[in-house]
């Protein structure tokens, strides 16, 4: 794996008995000694630490401080930046002119500048976006930093137990804390479903706090196979699988993050890329939409896997976008598309697995209950 | 007690030979959610898929290593299949065949032979 990047946690990861996978270009735990399994259900248990060091860390500067980059940035995301209040945080998309979503991140206001949190694999093409997109803003991809996530039910009490400060964060709400690992930069959000912290913290300090974080009883480490099964059952999308140039925020039923500013009749409509389709499907409704799906049987459909309307006859109406056994759930889980008229909860739909229909139920999303401190 | 290179194990028990996958197998694999059998009965060729396996991480299957019937399968797997992770070689085998060609198990792996393959 030598032409590949190493997290600053790259040497923990070896020292804790991690197998390593290549991801986006990174080198990166998939699993630890505990098991894909194990892992799932002790962070939905207890606490999980996760390296994310591989997602691209952002930092949005211009005269005059925020508000002109939130809305310089408002013509290329479909989010109301302007109406974000600082020490808070959005989910977003990068939309196409054709409506399809490039990237989706987290988008911060962080008083005198914004913080975005890009996917990894798209780091390098959303970094010439933003660079060619936003005029008068000053762009500085920060690679100076590992981002560590910790997640689960326990995650509030570890991390207030080192970092006082975080005990009065709410979902979204994001913080710059002195720390005895340096300044960190904390959100509390995440990808699991579970109530928890992203923190940004500089390179040569991050094995230290990771360790300090691992020595709590609480916590465990957790490699990139139990992210995916955790954040399938929160039923977040998983970018490239999920949401792709092709898949529009309203198909994706991602419409939430887009705020009323944007949408028709708002003070702020339109002014994004791709913004005719998405209005439109915004009011009018998208042909297709994304679902859950509860396969009978132990089964997992997998992502490809085609969907009919039917047990026999006629051709693929849909396709699994992801899909696996959800630990927690204790069955197959997955998501996918299928037109609007199949997407209602509790509309049977069947899947191509091994060359043989398999029914599945059109369920609602998440799977699991999304556990956020409001 | 026999090994193939897909990671089998054979062990020869009256005439049946009871199959199903090695420690090192079931560790590749992860752990283990689902596991389809086929039904007692079946009349097998060597390399016909006769068990499908998913794990957390991916599908697999398992094919006939020798010729013969089917006389026996591990239902206990079909609702407890992180069983093979727990005891590959004991209580999580897959089925049991009655050779119509026994001189075929000799053409696989003894135990060393297999070590020594695994490293």
């Amino acid at each position: 794996m030598s032409d590949l990047n190493v997290t600053p946690l790259g040497a923990l990861h070896h020292a804790l008995g991690a197998r390593m996978v290549p991801f986006a270009g990174y080198e990166m735990p998939v699993q630890y000694p505990m098991g894909v399994l194990k892992e799932h259900l002790h962070c939905r248990a207890r606490a999980g630490l996760f390296d994310v060091s591989h997602m691209g860390q952002v930092t949005l500067r211009a005269p005059g401080g925020y508000e002109p980059v939130a809305a310089a940035m408002e013509t290329l995301v479909p989010v109301d930046l302007l109406g974000l209040g600082e020490g808070r945080q959005r989910y977003g998309f990068f939309t196409g002119d054709g409506g399809g979503i490039l990237d989706d991140l987290m988008l911060a206001n962080r008083g005198d500048h914004m913080f975005v949190v890009v996917n990894a694999a798209c780091k390098a093409d959303d970094i010439a976006h933003l660079r060619a997109g936003l005029a008068g803003v000053e762009v500085v991809e920060i690679t100076g930093r590992a981002l560590l996530a910790l997640q689960g039910p326990a995650a509030g009490g570890v991390l207030a137990a080192m970092l006082p400060g975080v005990a009065d964060m709410r979902f979204m709400d994001v913080a710059v804390l002195p720390s005895d690992f340096g300044e960190l930069w904390v959100s509390r959000s995440g990808y699991t479903g579970e109530d928890g912290f992203e923190i940004s913290v500089a390179a040569d300090r991050a094995e230290a706090l990771a360790r300090a974080l691992l020595a709590h009883e609480d916590v465990e480490p957790i490699g990139l196979g139990a992210r995916d099964s955790l954040r399938l059952e929160a039923g977040l999308c998983l970018y490239g699988h999920d949401i792709d140039t092709a898949t529009s925020p309203v198909e994706a039923r991602l419409g939430w993050a887009i705020g009323k500013v944007r949408r028709a009749g708002g003070a702020r409509a339109g002014g994004f890329p791709g913004a005719a389709r998405i209005l439109s499907e915004l009011q009018n409704g998208a042909a297709r939409a994304r679902v859950g799906l509860r396969p009978e049987g132990r089964a997992p459909m997998r992502e490809g896997t085609a969907l009919f309307a039917a047990a026999e006859g006629g051709g693929a109406v849909g396709r699994v976008t992801s899909g696996a056994f959800g630990p927690s759930v204790g069955a197959p889980v997955s998501m996918g598309y299928l037109p609007a008229e199949l997407a209602a909860p509790g509309t049977t739909v069947w899947g191509e697995v091994r060359g043989r229909r398999m029914a599945a139920t059109v369920a609602p999303l998440p799977f699991t209950p999304a556990k956020f401190k409001r | 007690m026999k090994f193939t290179e897909e990671h089998e194990w054979l062990r020869a028990e009256g005439d049946t030979v009871t199959v199903g996958i090695t420690a090192h197998a079931a560790e590749q694999l992860g752990d283990v959610v689902f596991v389809e059998l086929p039904e007692a009965g079946t009349t097998v060729a060597r390399d016909d898929e006769v068990v499908v396996i998913e794990s957390v991480k991916a599908a697999s299957d398992i094919r006939a290593p020798i010729d013969g019937e089917i006389v026996e399968v591990n239902e206990a797997l079909v609702d407890a299949p992180g069983k093979v992770n727990e005891d590959p070689l004991g209580d999580a085998w897959f089925f049991r065949i009655r050779p119509s060609e026994p001189g075929q198990m000799d053409e696989y792996m003894d135990e060393a032979a297999y070590n020594d393959l695994v490293g």
